[in-house]
Protein backbone atom coordinates (compact mmCIF):
# COMPACT_ATOMS: atom_id res chain seq x y z
CA UNK A 1 0.00 0.00 0.00
CA UNK A 2 1.26 3.33 -0.71
CA UNK A 3 0.38 6.87 1.01
CA UNK A 4 0.44 10.05 -0.43
CA UNK A 5 2.40 13.14 1.21
CA UNK A 6 1.63 16.13 0.16
CA UNK A 7 3.57 19.74 1.21
CA UNK A 8 1.64 23.53 1.44
CA UNK A 9 2.40 24.99 -1.62
CA UNK A 10 3.69 27.88 0.05
CA UNK A 11 7.11 27.43 0.37
CA UNK A 12 9.60 28.95 -1.24
CA UNK A 13 11.08 27.07 -4.83
CA UNK A 14 14.37 26.62 -3.39
CA UNK A 15 12.87 24.31 -0.28
CA UNK A 16 11.27 22.04 -3.34
CA UNK A 17 14.38 19.91 -3.54
CA UNK A 18 14.76 19.27 0.38
CA UNK A 19 11.02 17.73 1.12
CA UNK A 20 12.04 15.45 -1.61
CA UNK A 21 14.94 14.33 0.46
CA UNK A 22 12.84 14.14 3.04
CA UNK A 23 10.16 11.97 1.45
CA UNK A 24 13.18 9.62 0.68
CA UNK A 25 14.89 9.21 3.99
CA UNK A 26 11.11 8.96 5.49
CA UNK A 27 10.41 6.10 3.57
CA UNK A 28 13.62 4.18 4.21
CA UNK A 29 12.84 5.37 7.91
CA UNK A 30 9.43 3.67 7.95
CA UNK A 31 9.59 0.81 5.95
CA UNK A 32 6.45 2.56 3.66
CA UNK A 33 6.18 3.26 0.19
CA UNK A 34 5.16 7.45 0.21
CA UNK A 35 4.91 9.00 -2.91
CA UNK A 36 5.04 13.00 -2.98
CA UNK A 37 3.14 14.55 -4.73
CA UNK A 38 3.30 18.67 -4.63
CA UNK A 39 0.33 20.51 -5.56
CA UNK A 40 0.13 23.78 -7.71
CA UNK A 41 -1.86 25.40 -5.33
CA UNK A 42 -4.36 25.29 -2.42
CA UNK A 43 -7.09 24.63 -4.57
CA UNK A 44 -5.67 21.86 -5.88
CA UNK A 45 -4.30 20.29 -2.76
CA UNK A 46 -7.74 20.54 -1.19
CA UNK A 47 -9.29 18.69 -3.40
CA UNK A 48 -7.01 16.49 -3.42
CA UNK A 49 -7.40 16.49 0.56
CA UNK A 50 -11.87 16.63 -0.07
CA UNK A 51 -10.81 12.94 -2.46
CA UNK A 52 -9.08 11.26 0.44
CA UNK A 53 -5.90 11.60 -1.31
CA UNK A 54 -3.42 12.84 0.90
CA UNK A 55 -2.14 10.54 4.34
CA UNK A 56 0.52 12.92 5.31
CA UNK A 57 0.88 16.55 4.78
CA UNK A 58 2.91 19.39 5.72
CA UNK A 59 -0.20 21.60 6.32
CA UNK A 60 -1.07 25.43 6.11
CA UNK A 61 -2.32 26.64 9.51
CA UNK A 62 -5.40 27.95 7.69
CA UNK A 63 -5.89 24.15 6.48
CA UNK A 64 -5.36 22.77 10.13
CA UNK A 65 -9.24 22.89 11.21
CA UNK A 66 -10.41 21.19 8.26
CA UNK A 67 -7.79 18.44 7.96
CA UNK A 68 -8.59 17.67 11.71
CA UNK A 69 -11.96 18.67 12.08
CA UNK A 70 -12.96 16.97 8.83
CA UNK A 71 -10.67 14.70 7.85
CA UNK A 72 -9.68 13.29 11.52
CA UNK A 73 -5.82 14.45 10.80
CA UNK A 74 -3.35 14.82 13.83
CA UNK A 75 -0.70 16.59 14.53
CA UNK A 76 2.70 15.26 14.27
CA UNK A 77 5.47 17.73 15.04
CA UNK A 78 6.47 21.63 13.53
CA UNK A 79 10.07 22.91 12.79
CA UNK A 80 11.58 24.06 16.31
CA UNK A 81 11.49 28.08 16.41
CA UNK A 82 9.81 28.36 13.22
CA UNK A 83 6.27 30.55 13.07
CA UNK A 84 4.77 31.92 10.34
CA UNK A 85 4.66 35.89 10.15
CA UNK A 86 3.63 38.92 7.36
CA UNK A 87 4.46 42.11 6.11
CA UNK A 88 3.13 44.55 5.06
CA UNK A 89 5.47 46.88 3.06
CA UNK A 90 5.56 49.50 0.73
CA UNK A 91 7.97 51.00 -2.60
CA UNK A 92 10.57 53.06 -0.62
CA UNK A 93 9.19 56.22 -2.04
CA UNK A 94 5.66 55.89 -1.15
CA UNK A 95 5.37 59.03 1.29
CA UNK A 96 3.21 56.55 3.43
CA UNK A 97 4.66 55.65 7.17
CA UNK A 98 1.43 54.01 8.78
CA UNK A 99 -1.26 51.62 7.91
CA UNK A 100 -3.63 54.43 9.57
CA UNK A 101 -2.72 56.57 6.76
CA UNK A 102 -3.83 54.53 3.57
CA UNK A 103 -6.85 55.61 2.39
CA UNK A 104 -9.42 53.07 0.96
CA UNK A 105 -9.48 51.95 -2.89
CA UNK A 106 -5.95 51.22 -2.49
CA UNK A 107 -4.32 48.47 -4.73
CA UNK A 108 -3.29 45.43 -2.39
CA UNK A 109 -0.82 42.79 -3.73
CA UNK A 110 -0.76 38.99 -2.31
CA UNK A 111 -0.27 35.57 -3.09
CA UNK A 112 -2.91 32.99 -2.36
CA UNK A 113 -1.34 31.86 0.52
CA UNK A 114 -4.04 31.74 2.76
CA UNK A 115 -2.46 32.36 5.99
CA UNK A 116 -0.15 35.03 5.46
CA UNK A 117 -3.07 37.02 3.86
CA UNK A 118 -4.87 36.64 6.75
CA UNK A 119 -2.52 38.01 8.69
CA UNK A 120 -1.91 40.89 6.40
CA UNK A 121 -5.36 42.09 6.03
CA UNK A 122 -5.80 42.15 9.91
CA UNK A 123 -2.88 44.73 10.36
CA UNK A 124 -4.39 46.89 7.97
CA UNK A 125 -7.96 47.04 9.48
CA UNK A 126 -5.96 49.59 12.17
CA UNK A 127 -6.66 51.92 8.48
CA UNK A 128 -10.05 50.81 7.77
CA UNK A 129 -9.22 48.49 5.27
CA UNK A 130 -10.47 45.22 4.79
CA UNK A 131 -12.24 43.26 1.71
CA UNK A 132 -14.51 45.87 0.51
CA UNK A 133 -12.20 48.75 -0.10
CA UNK A 134 -9.30 47.42 -1.35
CA UNK A 135 -8.12 46.45 -4.64
CA UNK A 136 -6.95 42.12 -4.99
CA UNK A 137 -3.61 42.72 -7.27
CA UNK A 138 -3.29 38.88 -7.10
CA UNK A 139 0.11 37.34 -7.72
CA UNK A 140 1.72 33.93 -7.92
CA UNK A 141 4.50 34.28 -6.04
CA UNK A 142 6.15 36.68 -3.40
CA UNK A 143 8.45 38.20 -6.27
CA UNK A 144 5.87 39.37 -7.95
CA UNK A 145 4.40 41.23 -5.02
CA UNK A 146 7.73 42.69 -5.04
CA UNK A 147 7.26 43.51 -8.59
CA UNK A 148 3.77 44.45 -8.50
CA UNK A 149 5.38 47.39 -6.16
CA UNK A 150 8.08 48.47 -7.66
CA UNK A 151 6.54 49.25 -11.02
CA UNK A 152 3.83 50.85 -9.09
CA UNK A 153 1.03 48.61 -10.05
CA UNK A 154 0.57 47.92 -6.37
CA UNK A 155 0.18 50.70 -3.23
CA UNK A 156 0.50 48.09 -0.71
CA UNK A 157 2.07 43.93 -0.37
CA UNK A 158 1.09 41.54 1.81
CA UNK A 159 4.54 38.96 2.23
CA UNK A 160 5.45 36.22 4.39
CA UNK A 161 8.00 37.51 7.06
CA UNK A 162 10.83 34.34 5.37
CA UNK A 163 9.99 35.20 1.96
CA UNK A 164 10.16 39.14 2.09
CA UNK A 165 13.39 38.77 4.18
CA UNK A 166 14.94 36.11 1.06
CA UNK A 167 14.61 39.33 -1.33
CA UNK A 168 17.26 40.32 -3.11
CA UNK A 169 19.32 43.10 -1.25
CA UNK A 170 18.44 45.14 -4.27
CA UNK A 171 14.57 44.61 -4.05
CA UNK A 172 14.18 44.71 -0.04
CA UNK A 173 16.31 48.28 -1.02
CA UNK A 174 13.58 49.45 -2.81
CA UNK A 175 10.68 49.15 -0.35
CA UNK A 176 9.67 49.91 2.75
CA UNK A 177 8.29 47.45 5.94
CA UNK A 178 5.23 48.86 7.53
CA UNK A 179 4.17 46.40 9.69
CA UNK A 180 5.93 43.11 10.63
CA UNK A 181 3.90 40.49 12.52
CA UNK A 182 4.65 39.07 15.78
CA UNK A 183 2.42 36.86 16.30
CA UNK A 184 4.71 33.80 17.48
CA UNK A 185 1.65 30.85 17.39
CA UNK A 186 0.73 30.51 14.19
CA UNK A 187 2.95 27.86 12.35
CA UNK A 188 2.58 24.98 9.73
CA UNK A 189 2.86 21.68 10.94
CA UNK A 190 3.59 18.04 10.10
CA UNK A 191 0.04 15.88 10.10
CA UNK A 192 -0.73 12.57 9.56
CA UNK A 193 -4.37 10.93 8.39
CA UNK A 194 -6.07 8.52 9.76
CA UNK A 195 -4.84 5.99 7.41
CA UNK A 196 -1.42 6.02 9.11
CA UNK A 197 -2.78 6.50 12.59
CA UNK A 198 -1.30 3.50 13.74
CA UNK A 199 2.37 4.54 13.15
CA UNK A 200 1.74 7.76 14.24
CA UNK A 201 4.16 7.24 17.65
CA UNK A 202 6.96 5.70 15.59
CA UNK A 203 7.28 8.50 12.52
CA UNK A 204 7.49 11.04 15.57
CA UNK A 205 10.06 9.32 17.58
CA UNK A 206 11.62 9.24 13.94
CA UNK A 207 11.32 12.81 13.57
CA UNK A 208 12.28 13.95 17.03
CA UNK A 209 15.68 11.78 16.95
CA UNK A 210 16.39 13.45 13.44
CA UNK A 211 19.31 15.57 14.88
CA UNK A 212 21.22 12.73 16.59
CA UNK A 213 21.84 10.82 13.26
CA UNK A 214 24.62 12.74 11.07
CA UNK A 215 22.98 11.56 7.87
CA UNK A 216 19.09 12.67 9.24
CA UNK A 217 20.85 15.88 10.05
CA UNK A 218 21.65 16.76 6.88
CA UNK A 219 18.06 15.85 5.54
CA UNK A 220 17.07 18.53 8.53
CA UNK A 221 19.29 21.23 6.85
CA UNK A 222 17.79 20.53 3.92
CA UNK A 223 14.33 21.71 4.82
CA UNK A 224 16.16 24.35 6.59
CA UNK A 225 14.76 23.32 9.99
CA UNK A 226 17.40 22.43 12.83
CA UNK A 227 15.07 20.47 14.58
CA UNK A 228 11.40 18.90 15.39
CA UNK A 229 9.55 19.22 18.07
CA UNK A 230 6.22 17.56 18.90
CA UNK A 231 2.63 19.29 18.34
CA UNK A 232 0.38 17.50 21.00
CA UNK A 233 -3.26 17.10 20.00
CA UNK A 234 -4.24 20.58 22.43
CA UNK A 235 -1.27 22.24 20.70
CA UNK A 236 -3.41 21.66 17.62
CA UNK A 237 -7.05 22.84 19.38
CA UNK A 238 -5.20 25.70 20.63
CA UNK A 239 -3.87 26.87 17.31
CA UNK A 240 -7.40 25.77 15.21
CA UNK A 241 -9.59 27.84 18.09
CA UNK A 242 -6.98 31.21 17.50
CA UNK A 243 -7.24 30.39 13.67
CA UNK A 244 -10.63 30.67 14.37
CA UNK A 245 -10.62 33.85 15.94
CA UNK A 246 -8.88 35.68 13.44
CA UNK A 247 -10.98 34.52 10.24
CA UNK A 248 -14.30 36.46 9.82
CA UNK B 1 -8.55 35.89 43.16
CA UNK B 2 -8.83 39.87 42.38
CA UNK B 3 -7.74 42.48 44.98
CA UNK B 4 -8.98 46.49 44.76
CA UNK B 5 -6.75 48.40 42.80
CA UNK B 6 -4.06 50.64 44.92
CA UNK B 7 -3.17 53.88 44.15
CA UNK B 8 1.19 53.08 44.47
CA UNK B 9 0.54 51.13 41.47
CA UNK B 10 -1.19 54.07 39.83
CA UNK B 11 0.94 56.30 37.16
CA UNK B 12 -0.50 59.83 36.78
CA UNK B 13 -3.97 61.81 38.32
CA UNK B 14 -6.72 59.01 38.67
CA UNK B 15 -10.27 58.75 39.35
CA UNK B 16 -12.26 55.84 41.66
CA UNK B 17 -15.23 53.63 40.86
CA UNK B 18 -16.02 50.36 41.79
CA UNK B 19 -17.34 47.71 39.61
CA UNK B 20 -19.92 45.14 40.08
CA UNK B 21 -18.45 41.64 38.24
CA UNK B 22 -19.55 39.10 37.07
CA UNK B 23 -20.35 36.85 40.04
CA UNK B 24 -20.90 38.53 42.43
CA UNK B 25 -17.51 40.22 42.78
CA UNK B 26 -17.02 44.02 44.02
CA UNK B 27 -13.68 46.17 43.10
CA UNK B 28 -12.64 49.47 43.53
CA UNK B 29 -10.58 50.42 40.32
CA UNK B 30 -8.58 53.45 39.93
CA UNK B 31 -8.22 54.83 36.56
CA UNK B 32 -6.00 57.69 34.52
CA UNK B 33 -6.86 59.49 31.22
CA UNK B 34 -3.58 57.63 30.17
CA UNK B 35 -4.04 55.61 26.57
CA UNK B 36 -1.23 53.20 25.92
CA UNK B 37 -1.31 52.38 22.20
CA UNK B 38 -1.59 49.14 20.69
CA UNK B 39 1.27 47.71 19.17
CA UNK B 40 1.41 47.38 15.64
CA UNK B 41 1.75 43.69 14.63
CA UNK B 42 0.77 41.65 17.53
CA UNK B 43 -1.99 39.75 19.24
CA UNK B 44 -2.84 39.49 22.85
CA UNK B 45 -4.11 36.13 23.21
CA UNK B 46 -5.74 34.62 26.78
CA UNK B 47 -7.67 31.55 27.27
CA UNK B 48 -9.85 30.86 30.60
CA UNK B 49 -11.89 28.44 32.00
CA UNK B 50 -15.40 27.94 31.75
CA UNK B 51 -16.34 30.81 34.23
CA UNK B 52 -13.61 33.50 33.17
CA UNK B 53 -10.78 32.46 35.21
CA UNK B 54 -7.46 33.26 33.09
CA UNK B 55 -5.45 30.04 32.29
CA UNK B 56 -3.09 31.08 29.70
CA UNK B 57 -1.71 34.67 28.38
CA UNK B 58 0.84 35.60 26.59
CA UNK B 59 3.69 38.07 26.30
CA UNK B 60 1.45 40.92 24.41
CA UNK B 61 -1.51 40.13 27.13
CA UNK B 62 1.40 40.61 29.83
CA UNK B 63 3.28 43.75 28.25
CA UNK B 64 -0.37 45.85 27.59
CA UNK B 65 -2.25 44.67 31.03
CA UNK B 66 0.98 45.73 32.77
CA UNK B 67 0.32 42.77 35.36
CA UNK B 68 2.50 39.89 35.90
CA UNK B 69 2.50 36.39 34.40
CA UNK B 70 1.56 35.45 37.97
CA UNK B 71 -0.43 37.98 38.94
CA UNK B 72 -3.19 37.20 35.96
CA UNK B 73 -3.37 33.30 36.22
CA UNK B 74 -5.98 32.74 38.48
CA UNK B 75 -7.55 36.02 38.15
CA UNK B 76 -10.98 36.56 36.53
CA UNK B 77 -10.70 38.15 32.88
CA UNK B 78 -12.52 41.20 34.53
CA UNK B 79 -9.25 42.23 35.99
CA UNK B 80 -9.16 44.16 32.71
CA UNK B 81 -12.86 45.76 33.03
CA UNK B 82 -12.75 49.71 32.57
CA UNK B 83 -15.67 51.65 34.54
CA UNK B 84 -16.29 53.15 31.11
CA UNK B 85 -17.06 49.77 29.62
CA UNK B 86 -21.21 49.13 29.38
CA UNK B 87 -22.16 46.07 31.29
CA UNK B 88 -24.62 45.48 28.26
CA UNK B 89 -21.38 44.67 26.10
CA UNK B 90 -20.15 42.17 28.25
CA UNK B 91 -23.36 40.71 28.79
CA UNK B 92 -23.80 40.51 25.24
CA UNK B 93 -20.41 38.58 24.99
CA UNK B 94 -21.75 35.68 27.85
CA UNK B 95 -24.72 35.08 25.90
CA UNK B 96 -23.12 34.64 22.25
CA UNK B 97 -20.09 32.37 23.65
CA UNK B 98 -22.75 30.71 25.81
CA UNK B 99 -24.62 29.54 22.52
CA UNK B 100 -21.47 28.31 21.40
CA UNK B 101 -20.96 31.37 18.74
CA UNK B 102 -18.11 33.39 18.48
CA UNK B 103 -18.41 37.27 19.69
CA UNK B 104 -16.31 40.10 18.10
CA UNK B 105 -16.40 44.01 19.55
CA UNK B 106 -14.69 46.52 20.45
CA UNK B 107 -13.07 46.90 24.08
CA UNK B 108 -11.46 49.72 26.17
CA UNK B 109 -9.06 47.42 28.70
CA UNK B 110 -7.73 48.84 32.16
CA UNK B 111 -4.35 48.47 32.71
CA UNK B 112 -2.57 48.10 36.79
CA UNK B 113 -1.18 51.39 36.40
CA UNK B 114 -4.31 52.72 35.70
CA UNK B 115 -4.23 53.25 32.12
CA UNK B 116 -6.01 51.94 29.13
CA UNK B 117 -6.08 50.44 25.97
CA UNK B 118 -8.65 49.65 23.22
CA UNK B 119 -8.77 46.26 21.23
CA UNK B 120 -10.81 44.68 19.02
CA UNK B 121 -11.79 41.64 20.88
CA UNK B 122 -12.76 38.10 19.75
CA UNK B 123 -13.76 35.57 22.15
CA UNK B 124 -14.80 31.69 21.09
CA UNK B 125 -15.48 28.91 23.40
CA UNK B 126 -12.90 25.93 23.31
CA UNK B 127 -14.87 22.67 22.85
CA UNK B 128 -13.50 19.41 22.84
CA UNK B 129 -15.71 16.20 23.01
CA UNK B 130 -18.37 18.38 22.71
CA UNK B 131 -18.48 20.28 25.84
CA UNK B 132 -16.92 23.69 26.34
CA UNK B 133 -13.30 23.36 28.38
CA UNK B 134 -13.06 27.08 28.27
CA UNK B 135 -12.72 30.26 25.73
CA UNK B 136 -10.03 31.86 23.75
CA UNK B 137 -10.05 35.45 23.50
CA UNK B 138 -8.08 37.40 20.81
CA UNK B 139 -7.31 40.79 20.24
CA UNK B 140 -5.72 43.06 17.95
CA UNK B 141 -5.40 46.55 17.22
CA UNK B 142 -8.60 48.51 16.38
CA UNK B 143 -8.68 51.16 13.66
CA UNK B 144 -9.38 54.83 15.22
CA UNK B 145 -12.78 55.38 13.87
CA UNK B 146 -14.29 52.52 15.35
CA UNK B 147 -12.76 53.21 18.18
CA UNK B 148 -14.26 56.93 18.25
CA UNK B 149 -17.73 55.32 17.15
CA UNK B 150 -17.45 53.30 20.50
CA UNK B 151 -16.25 56.33 22.68
CA UNK B 152 -19.39 58.05 21.61
CA UNK B 153 -21.85 55.16 22.10
CA UNK B 154 -20.15 53.02 25.17
CA UNK B 155 -21.48 56.39 27.82
CA UNK B 156 -25.05 56.08 25.98
CA UNK B 157 -25.20 52.48 27.48
CA UNK B 158 -23.87 52.97 31.17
Amino acid sequence: MSFKFTVSPDFTPDHLSGWYIFNTWLQKQTGLAIHLEIYDDFVAQRKAIADDNVDLIYANPFDAAMLVREKGFFPLVKPDGESDEAIIAVNSGNPVQDVTHLSSGIRVAYTDDPDVRMMGMIMLEPGDLDESNIQSVHSDTYILVAKHLLRGEADVGIFLAEAFDDLSAVIQKQLRVLVRSQIGVIHHSLMLGPKLFERREEIRDCLLQMPNEPKSLGVLESLRFNRWVTVDDEEMEFMIDLMDTLII
Amino acid sequence: MIQDMQPEDIVGDFKEATLNLYGGIKRKVLYTDIETPYPDGKLIVSTTDPTGVITHVNQSFVEMSGYTEVELIGAPHSILRHPDMPSAAFKDLWDTVNRGQKWQGFVKNLRKDGGYYWVKATVIPNIRKGEVVGYTSVRRKPSQSKVEECMRLYPTLL
